[in-house]
């Protein structure tokens, strides 16, 4: 049985990832989790210098889902590339850097930085909705995506994964514009901006208001979308949202995504990637499919 | 502070017992290989089995029973999670997430005069604290009303006293009308309470000169480290982001004052 998939001339032991920013850079969930047995590790996103974040409470749970405003608090690339990369070297597994920052000038820097490490792939979060410059900025209007795609390309010496938005009007022109930007892959999606509400204290539930939705409550959304811009360009789509189990991730190979990435369940379930790999390789044997790719976009 | 080097694990729990002792104030024991390892200020995550209440809720360790392998939680019902685990009886199988956070450096106030003060639902956490505690121990309870629980368990292991906020028992006001009235005194403060309570802490141990650890709560997702939901802000540049923002769940809960701006 095949479990492998190549994304971007880089092959993974197979299709399974962790969403940035739900795994940080794998240390904690590595007592739950053998890392070696996922595709790929995608990091929380980091910055060219320490982002604090924003104030909290900065979760806050919701029917079937949870909203985040973490605000990309992270160490900046420094303490990123001498702490977190040599730990993620360790194992037999892929190591995607995920890449916020407030201006091109930001993102390009730790695009640089990044060319001499270890890395495999870099995503770059045009889509973080919880930032107040950069981050979705970048990710909304096609042309902003087309512009910070092509010049970070002009730079990146790994494949780069630009991570979509799905708050815009039409996913397919913003696939459509990554890739001809020259984007090597897409990754999608990001959290859907969302609000919630204290009724009895009349106060926002999210000390930043709004939030980005994800969990189970938003699979169907990204579902939708991964189909939509699977048939509206050629290079390979890395799909989550929502993703809780083997059945989840499926879905997501069926609407053509090429590697899935498991999110916020990471939170509910620590062991939740582990066992989207076995229950992938349990489906293979029970459908007699004999090579994970056979599935990709295979919905009827 | 070092944090434990013991493995976290998500598994099935069983309730032994469950009663309500006051108002939306409940008392569960589960059987659990968890207790074996857990500490006084440490805390569990409990998921509820409704789905569409995802994430796991952070009940901190009120009692441990190593011999028998039972963690009790006192928590209070605060929303649709809690209120499911209300309804749990013996034998019901929830999973938790656990052991987590640092838990309170009892060796720190060996041999001392300690205040353990609790406010409300911060109380839970100073019953294990002070049986672990080899000290002379003083603990001071704040309630809203005469709705107490906790009292007697806490008063087999030092002097209680109590405050109210509307008077009805102890002394009319809170944990610091306490001290105040009674011309306490202490040379180390373990304390779990609401946020105002742990300002008016923090102050009152910076003005006696003396350590103050103070148990944090904040809205959590994965209650490991991973997620930045909890942090809080630090005097220091943390180890983790290099912010100044520790990690509630795994940094504390547990902070000596003077390390945290609150």
């Amino acid at each position: 049985m095949n479990t492998q998939v190549t994304i971007a001339g880089v092959t993974l032991n197979n299709p399974v990832m962790t969403a940035s920013g739900t795994f940080g850079s794998g240390m904690e969930y590595s007592d739950f989790v053998d890392l070696n047995r996922l595709g790929a590790v995608v990091t929380k996103g980091v910055a060219n210098v320490p982002w604090p974040g924003n104030p909290t409470p900065r979760v806050a749970e919701t029917y079937g889902g949870m909203l985040n405003a973490i605000g990309l608090q992270n160490p900046g690339i420094d303490v990123f590339a001498e702490r977190d990369i040599p730990f993620l070297k360790k194992y037999d597994t892929k190591i995607i850097v995920n890449v916020c920052g407030k201006t091109v000038e930001d993102y390009l820097e730790v695009v640089e930085r990044l060319a001499a490490e270890p890395v495999d792939m870099l995503e770059i979060n045009v889509s973080c909705p919880n930032v107040k410059e950069g981050a979705i900025a970048f990710g909304q209007k096609a042309d902003c995506l087309y512009d910070i795609t092509s010049q970070i390309k002009k730079k990146a010496k790994q494949p780069v994964i630009m991570k979509l938005s799905p708050n815009v009007t039409d996913i397919t022109e913003m696939s459509k514009a990554a890739e001809a930007a020259g984007a090597d892959a897409l990754s999608m999606i990001n959290t859907i901006t969302g609000m919630k509400i204290d009724i009895h204290r009349r106060k926002f539930a999210l000390a930043n208001k709004t939030g980005g939705l994800s969990g189970p409550a938003i699979k169907p959304v990204a579902v939708r979308m991964v189909y939509q811009a699977a048939h509206a360009v050629k290079i390979p789509i890395i799909g989550m949202g929502g993703i809780a189990n083997a059945e989840d991730a499926i879905e997501f190979l069926l609407a053509g995504a090429s590697a899935v990435a498991v999110g916020a369940m990471n939170f509910v379930n620590p062991y939740a990637t582990v066992e989207v790999v076995e229950g992938i390789e349990a489906y293979m044997e029970r459908y007699g499919i004999e090579d994970v790719t056979e599935l990709i976009g295979a919905v009827e | 502070m070092d944090s434990q080097i013991i493995q976290k694990k998500k598994m099935k729990a069983m309730v032994v017992s469950q009663k309500q002792i006051a108002e939306q104030i409940y008392d569960m024991w589960l059987e659990t290989e968890l207790a074996q390892d857990a500490r006084a200020g440490q805390f569990v995550a409990v998921y509820p089995h409704n789905a569409a209440t995802l994430l796991p809720r952070p009940i901190s360790i009120c009692e441990v029973d190593r011999e028998q392998g039972r963690l009790r939680l006192v928590y209070r019902v605060a929303g649709k999670g809690t209120a499911e685990f209300s309804a749990y009886g013996a034998g019901d199988t929830p999973e938790i997430l656990g052991v987590l956070g640092n838990g309170f450096p009892t060796e720190q106030a060996k041999g001392k005069r300690v205040f353990l003060m609790g406010g409300g639902i911060g109380i839970p956490p100073m019953l294990e604290l002070a049986k672990e505690l080899e000290a002379e121990k003083h603990i001071l309870l704040g309630y809203r009303n005469q709705d107490l629980f906790l009292q007697d368990d806490l008063g087999e292991y030092g002097q209680v006293y109590i405050a109210t906020e509307d008077g009805s028992v102890g002394v009319q006001g809170n944990v610091m009308d306490i001290i105040r009235v009674n011309e306490l005194h202490a040379d180390i403060i373990m304390a779990c309470g609401p946020m105002p309570m742990l300002r008016a802490i923090k102050k009152y141990a910076a003005e006696q000169g003396i350590d103050a650890y103070i148990s944090l709560e904040e809205r959590m997702a994965c209650g490991v480290g991973v997620c930045l939901g909890c942090v809080c802000r630090t005097k220091e540049i943390d180890h983790h982001s290099h912010v100044h923002n520790a990690r509630i769940c795994t940094d504390g809960p547990v902070f000596e004052a003077r390390e945290v701006e609150i």
